[in-house]
């Protein structure tokens, strides 16, 4: 299958626990570099877990314990000398609900940026640009940049997000449902926006819409209650699926 | 294109996050520290003086020998009475903010005010009300129209009406948060199967919410048996011969008590015994009731 | 039936009123007398006649009630039978004796009057002395405090400053502990851990102030007296120290909830941006929180300087305009607390004590009108955006 690009994120034998329950179980796949890669399943397979324990973010919950490799570049990230919060500013990650800061919408954008170092007024002021064009914000927000975030709409504040994301410079993009929240016309501008950014970042989207896996993404894995049941080719993937579970997925038997 | 690479964190931030956190522990510690220090050194100073002799004599030879009975009853009936003066209006006004009132109304809005309001005066302005209002206008108007002479003077009376008052507030909040944990449901249901509000609220709502009554009165029983500010000039006295047999009698009071014997006593070394002791048992008291309270709530809030 | 729990719904309401009336009520006894004293010795008087419409002259009593201030109409009709019927304790008379400290009545049996005082009462009505007869407003800008004496001096600035230096010390004391514990236990604490320390800290609201300032009067003085070798054993640093044990459940539960109340999802943004724990708490969490943390910070402002027992038992309780902390200092709340119980009841004394007594409740209640007024919508405007 993707033998022949490079892979940016690798997963050996990965488990997952919350507690005493298994979340994942062995799951080994290759995501590879600068393309966009989609999980799917029903809710509770997993998907969520495996895209959150790439950057590590399941660390916050209390009692949770990991088993075999999750590799990023050839480093495996539960490996003790691994800096976590290192790790997360090479992995951005925008989530299911528009979560802007109560800040400006500058603000918003520089907060990561400002985090390690203070970069100058005028170079701040172009990466905010830059950013906000990225993901085609800056002409419905350039007037009122300092204005509070939260007075954008859903769509916009989501894009904002993922702005926010790309402002740190990561390799990786995760996506956590980035549109679950959003009305088809603000999910429309997402979708174009992550094709837009694939060139650039290796993009793992997590989405419960087959449809926005089909239109965007260009590998698929399907997870069920914790397992990887196939991964692919997103074209394979929704032509010729050869587990029978991924068939009755996408063809509305269950889930 | 202008972007920052993305650089890891640099030592000094690190350092300045790790200490910072630190000191936020540290803070936690340090005033659980207080606390335990606090405790302990009541407990171990005045463990051996609270004996049964010490809770049910009356005190000797002018307050440096003897027990605490009569400040043991007159804080208890002060609470009593207390009790029954406020928890009632506590509890209606509580019932009148989550069963009627419209919750943006002017009304509510001013009610919930005058609550916080309350919640931050500082006791002694109820004290100087309770000798304004209770003693000096109601006691003394009750005196000129009945031709009766014992109400307008402090009182065990007014002393409770005075801390009725003043946990106002604490009965309010405690008994509206249990109110509000009757879920919407059980009233809906109630009322479609055509029973008025009233019986709502007496069939439905208020079973739901006895265990808030419950915590709000222990709550004010705790904060109305520690609080010697607001009763200073109310009624309170630091000797008494007898245990109060009418409402109109003056009363001991064990946090009074302790002032008395801390402060304003001639020879407050020779007393340190019965101070720690009175301390431990005022303090155990308060502890037991709060303490009561919280795991009330708690079980509340679990539901 | 609503109408009727409505009613008592508003005894909250009510409350507040008569406190503000009946406080106010004692206290204006002063500024009656005063003008009355000032009507007699000097014909262009009173800069206390904003509270007293027209300058009230004694011999008005008899004269239709319509010419006596507003807030005395309840009692009005009285002097006339109640001065010969000499019952003492009938509300009136507290106004009326009070502008003639030479009647008996004025003091109350019941507060076990020494002769001594009477003396002293009736001497200074008797020696027309000037500083005695000063306007009331001069002698509480006074600069000293000496309630009882041939001329009683009632200036505040002792008392305030005390109360400031008090309440300040508890505010640096209280406040840093309490916001910093409450990060830790809505942010860094584990869950287990959290369980156990919040409850644990709230208790320390259900203290009795007597114990805590008992627990300063024979410990924490001590502490400090053999730590710095101070002179005084009680004194401002000891108060402040005793008032924070005060402020510190306040400005935690408060700020706790105000940190707990902001989205848990902001944590994981940030956090996912690659910012460190203290990072987020201290550029995500504080900022969103920061109206009720201010909030926090202003009640606890509040209960310090209301704080009565505490203040009373710790502080050395001595009137000095000193600024330094580690000298005693009587605060507001402390001198109504040990002087009203000996005060001749109606006296100008007495009044000064209601009048401290307006003070601190005017004080408390701007401080709940701006965390209320300013801060809740401080708090929604934030979560909504603008």
């Amino acid at each position: 299958m993707a033998k022949d690009l490079p892979l940016k994120i690798e997963a050996h034998d990965f488990s997952f626990y919350y507690g005493a329950k298994q979340a994942l179980h062995s799951i080994t796949l290759g995501i590879p570099e600068r393309r966009v890669t989609a999980f799917i399943g029903p809710s509770g397979c997993g998907k969520s877990t495996f895209l959150r324990s790439i950057n590590r973010m399941n660390d916050l919950i209390d009692g949770t314990k990991t088993d075999g490799h999750m590799v990023v570049d050839g480093v495996d990230v539960y490996s003790k000398d691994i800096d976590v919060v290192t790790l997360r500013r090479r992995i951005g990650m925008v989530f299911q609900k528009s979560i802007p800061f109560p800040k400006s919408i500058y603000e918003n954008i520089t907060y990561g940026l400002t985090l390690n170092e203070r970069p100058s007024k005028s170079d701040l002021d172009s990466i905010v640009e830059s950013c906000l064009r990225r993901s085609a914000l800056w002409d419905e927000v350039k007037d009122r940049l300092h204005h509070s975030a939260l007075g954008l709409s859903g769509g916009q504040q989501q894009r904002l997000c993922i702005a926010r994301a790309v402002a740190i410079n990561p390799d990786i993009l995760l996506m956590d449902e980035p549109c679950s929240a959003l009305d088809p016309i603000s999910t429309g501008k997402v979708e174009e926006l992550i094709t837009e950014l694939k060139d650039t970042y290796t993009i793992v989207l997590v989405t419960h819409n087959m449809q926005q896996a089909a239109r965007v993404s260009d590998f698929t894995g399907f997870f069920l209650m914790g397992s990887l049941i196939e991964f692919d080719r997103t074209r394979s993937i929704f032509t010729s699926p050869s587990k029978k579970e991924t068939e009755d997925y996408i063809t509305g038997r269950f889930g | 294109m202008m972007q920052t690479s993305s650089s890891s964190m640099p030592l000094p931030k690190r350092l300045i996050g790790f200490f910072a956190v630190t000191i936020a522990m540290t803070a936690a510690v340090a005033v659980l520290g207080i606390i335990l220090g606090m405790v302990g050194s009541f407990i171990s100073n005045g463990g051996d003086g609270v004996t049964w002799s010490f809770l049910s004599e009356f005190p000797r030879n002018n307050n440096t020998e003897g027990g605490i009975w009569p400040a043991l009853a007159g804080t208890t009936f002060l609470v009593l009475l207390m009790t029954i003066l406020g928890v009632p209006v506590g509890t209606a006004t509580a019932i009148y903010l989550t069963e009627f009132a419209k919750q943006d109304s002017w009304f509510a809005r001013s009610v919930r005010f005058a609550v916080n309001t309350l919640a931050g005066v500082p006791s002694i302005v109820f004290g100087l009300f309770g000798v304004g209002f209770f003693i000096q206008f109601m006691g003394n108007g009750i005196d000129s129209w009945f031709g009766t002479t014992s109400f307008g003077d402090g009182s065990l009376l007014w002393s409770s009406a005075t801390l009725a008052v003043l946990t106002l507030p604490v009965v309010i909040v405690a008994v509206e948060e249990a109110l509000r944990a009757v879920p919407r449901d059980l009233r809906e249901a109630s009322l479609a199967l055509g029973a008025t509000r009233w019986q709502t609220i007496v069939k439905v709502v208020i079973p739901n919410a006895v265990t808030g009554i419950l915590t709000g009165s222990i709550l004010a029983v705790g904060r109305g048996a520690g609080e010697v500010a607001a009763i200073l000039f109310v009624g309170v006295t630091y000797s008494s011969e007898s245990i109060p047999s009418a409402v109109t009698e003056k009363f001991m009071h064990l946090g009074y008590h302790l002032f008395v014997l801390s402060t304003q006593s001639p020879d407050v070394d020779l007393t340190l015994p019965l101070q720690y002791a009175t301390t431990l048992v005022l303090l155990g008291l308060t502890f037991l009731l709060n303490l009561t309270a919280i795991l009330i709530r708690s079980r509340l809030r679990k539901r | 039936m609503e109408w009727s729990i409505r009613l008592v719904a508003s005894a909250s309401i009510i409350v507040i009123f008569l406190i503000l009336l009946f406080v106010m009520r004692e206290a204006a006894t002063l500024f009656v007398s005063a003008s009355t004293t000032a009507t007699e010795s000097t014909s262009s008087s009173a800069p206390s006649g904003d509270l007293v419409p027209e300058s009230y002259d004694p011999g008005a009593a008899d004269a239709p009630s319509s010419s006596e201030p507003e807030v005395y109409n309840p009692d009005a009709e009285e002097p006339a039978t109640a001065e010969p019927a000499g019952e003492p304790g009938a509300p009136g008379q507290f106004i009326y004796a009070s502008k003639n400290p030479k009647y008996p009545e004025i003091y109350n049996p019941d507060t076990g009057l020494l002769p001594a005082d009477i003396d002293d009462v009736e001497s200074e009505a008797e020696t027309p002395d000037t500083l005695a007869r000063q306007n009331v407003l001069t002698k509480l800008a006074g600069d000293s405090w000496q309630p009882v004496g041939e001329v009683p001096k009632f200036g505040l600035a002792p008392l305030l400053i005390g109360t400031a230096k008090t309440t300040i010390i508890a505010i640096l004391i209280g406040a840093p502990l309490g916001i910093l514990a409450a990060l830790y236990v809505a942010f860094f604490a584990k869950r287990r851990v959290r369980e156990f320390v919040k409850p644990a800290i709230e208790l320390l609201a259900g203290f009795p102030s007597v114990v805590i300032g008992f627990f300063c009067l024979v410990t924490v003085a001590s502490f400090i007296q053999d730590l710095t070798g101070v002179q005084y054993r009680l004194n401002a640093v000891v108060g402040g120290i005793g008032l924070s044990l005060a402020v510190i459940p306040i400005v935690f539960s408060i700020a706790e909830d105000a940190l707990s109340a902001v989205p848990k999802t902001l944590r994981e943004a940030s956090l996912a941006l690659g910012s460190t724990e203290w990072q987020t708490a201290y550029r995500v969490m504080l900022p969103a929180a920061a109206p009720g943390v201010f909030a926090a910070v202003l009640l606890g402002i509040g209960r310090a300087f209301g704080e009565t027992m505490i203040a009373i038992m710790a502080t050395g309780n001595a009137p000095l305009s000193s600024l330094s902390p580690l000298e005693p200092a009587r605060t507001v709340a402390a001198t109504i607390g040990s002087e009203m119980g000996e005060v001749v009841w109606g006296s100008e004394h007495y009044g000064v004590l209601f009048f401290m007594g307006v003070i601190l409740f005017v004080f408390s209640f701007s401080l709940n009108a701006v965390t209320e007024l300013y801060v809740k919508k401080r708090l929604i405007k934030k979560f909504q955006g603008q």
